[in-house]
């Protein structure tokens, strides 16, 4: 039996006194690209954060239910290590204000992993990795923020896979890009795909479905339905789901 | 009637620009005026020699030393307890009751004349820990005056820097002191610098608090635990005693020299500091 990279069940979660995930049972398979679509506001960037902790950082933050990541209780693996194996691509591309070379390397430099040479390979590496190396191996000693906003969020994914995580959440990565650099990543997560298990939250339903190979439906936190990406927008089973992919609301 | 938004226009730009040349007109006759009747009496002797006569003659290099050294003092204590406080402040704790309340007296006792503070710092380093009239008195005393400005500025500089930057460092595992040395302060640099910037120069003017703690001697201090008094004392004491015109005068002008080297330098480094962060 195949393990799963990532399962919830019956996972509920408060900020304070709301509300934010009901009672949400899903199973994220490994190597796969997995997304996650809802309107506004539904909890799946929440339910995102989950998964690497992030959530901890937000006060008043309540977790009921049992969440595993790569086989071990959430709870019970070392948090630090934790945001090691499961990286995070956010929202708008944020790179440090440091040069390219230290931007990717920062991880490796927070765990203190690698001596010189195995920093600038690893560099090497994911630069390569993200389709960049060819094109700022040269200039690796030049500001991050220089870059156009799609060399940056591929920054951001090459920083985010340098600590060598196993999981990649991304928090809508393409938001802020426009359709010719959204196209472009979406590209390089084809090509991840065969490495990592990529979990992708998109308010984007186009995105989901070029993209992503399991799909769940979240609204008011819950998650309504979760299948396989084709079937979720061809024949969903849930009359909500299918209300919001014809788009009805949202 | 209504007055056309041009001539509104016209009038609040006139009275802004009225508004600022006037700023700037009154510091720079202050300094003017102080530079022009002071800098004609300074010379090499005056900056190297002892004070003589209680100041009618010789120089001020008592007092040049006394106030480095109560600065270093003063700065040495407060720039490392204001930080670690504004770092505990804005990165380790949540916004609630206590903080407000601690921020509230932080705020309140920036707003305390300093001559307060020079009474508590002679009741209790003077009198009641036995230090004396001393440089250490002096110093601990400006120390904690120049506590709040230093706690505040540096809290506000690390609140303005993104929350981002935060979320990107602990994303990849960073604890959250590696998330203040790697993610916050080397961007709230600049902040925290100026508010020890503020801190140094309001030690060197300060009198009030020197004269309660740390005395006027005019001698050359010998250790932290003599008695000495500062640039801003002594020209206090040579203007209002009406010792010497000329000297008081020549004081002024060393002491706002020496804020304004104090500045610049400060500036020129920040400014370097942030240049090659960016382009590295």
């Amino acid at each position: 039996m195949r393990m799963d990279s990532i399962t919830c069940t019956d996972l509920n979660l408060f900020y304070g006194d709301f509300h934010a995930l009901k009672s949400v049972s899903v199973s994220i398979a490994p190597k796969r690209i997995t997304s996650i679509i809802g309107p506004s506001g539904c909890g799946k960037s929440t339910l995102l954060r989950v998964f690497n902790r992030m959530n901890d950082l937000i006060p008043g933050v309540r977790i009921t239910g049992d969440v595993s990541v790569l086989g071990r209780p959430l709870l019970d693996e070392d948090i630090l290590k934790l945001r090691r194996t499961v990286g995070m691509v956010f929202q708008r591309p944020n790179p440090f204000p440091l040069n390219i070379f230290e931007n990717i390397a920062y991880g490796m430099r927070i765990h203190g992993i690698g001596n010189r040479s195995q920093v600038e390979e690893t560099v090497e590496k994911c630069l390569t990795g993200v389709g960049l190396w060819e094109d700022l191996k040269d200039k690796l000693k030049t500001g991050a923020l220089s870059l156009s906003g799609e060399q940056q969020q591929r920054l951001c994914i090459a920083r985010a896979l340098a600590t060598k995580p196993e999981i990649l959440l991304m928090d809508e990565p393409c938001s802020a890009l426009d359709p010719i650099a959204t196209a472009h990543i979406e590209e390089l997560m084809q090509d991840l795909r065969s490495e990592y298990t990529i979990v992708i939250v998109t308010h984007n339903m186009q995105q989901a479905a070029r993209v992503s190979e399991d799909c769940g439906f979240m609204l008011l936190g819950e998650l309504i339905e979760f299948g396989k990406t084709t079937q979720l927008f061809t024949a969903p089973r849930d009359e909500r789901t299918e209300d919001y992919i014809s788009g009805r609301y949202g | 009637m209504r007055i056309p938004p041009s001539i509104t226009q016209k009038i609040a730009k006139i009275s802004l620009t009225l508004a600022c040349a006037s700023a700037v007109a009154a510091l720079v006759f202050v300094i003017g005026f102080v530079l022009v009747g002071g800098l004609k009496h300074v010379t090499w002797a005056f900056l190297t020699e002892p004070i003589l006569d209680m100041g009618r003659a010789g120089g001020i290099l008592p007092a040049i030393v006394g106030t480095i050294l109560m600065v270093f003092v003063a700065i040495g204590i407060a720039a490392p307890l204001g930080i670690a406080s504004a770092i505990y402040l804005a990165e380790y704790t949540q916004e609630g009751k206590v903080t407000q309340t601690i921020r509230f007296g932080i705020n309140c006792l920036a707003g305390v004349p300093s001559i307060i503070f020079g009474l508590f710092g002679f009741i209790l380093f003077v009198v009641m820990l036995g230090f004396g009239w001393s440089i250490i008195s002096g110093g601990l005393s400006l120390a904690a005056m120049v506590l709040p400005t230093i706690i505040r500025t540096a809290e506000e500089a690390m609140r303005a820097v993104p929350r981002n930057y935060r979320d990107v460092a602990a994303s990849l595992g960073a604890t959250r002191w590696q998330v203040v040395t790697r993610a916050v302060l080397p961007y709230a640099l600049p902040g925290v610098l100026t508010g020890v910037i503020l801190g140094i120069g309001r030690s060197i003017e300060e009198t009030a608090v020197v004269i309660f703690t740390a005395g006027s001697a005019v001698q050359m201090p010998r250790s932290l635990f003599d008695s000495a008094r500062t640039m801003s004392v002594h020209f206090y004491i040579l203007a209002r005693e009406g010792i010497s015109n000329d000297n008081a005068y020549a004081t002024a002008a060393v002491l706002i020299c020496t804020i304004l080297v104090i500045n610049i330098t400060a500036y020129t480094m920040m400014h370097r500091l942030m240049r090659g962060r960016r382009a590295a």
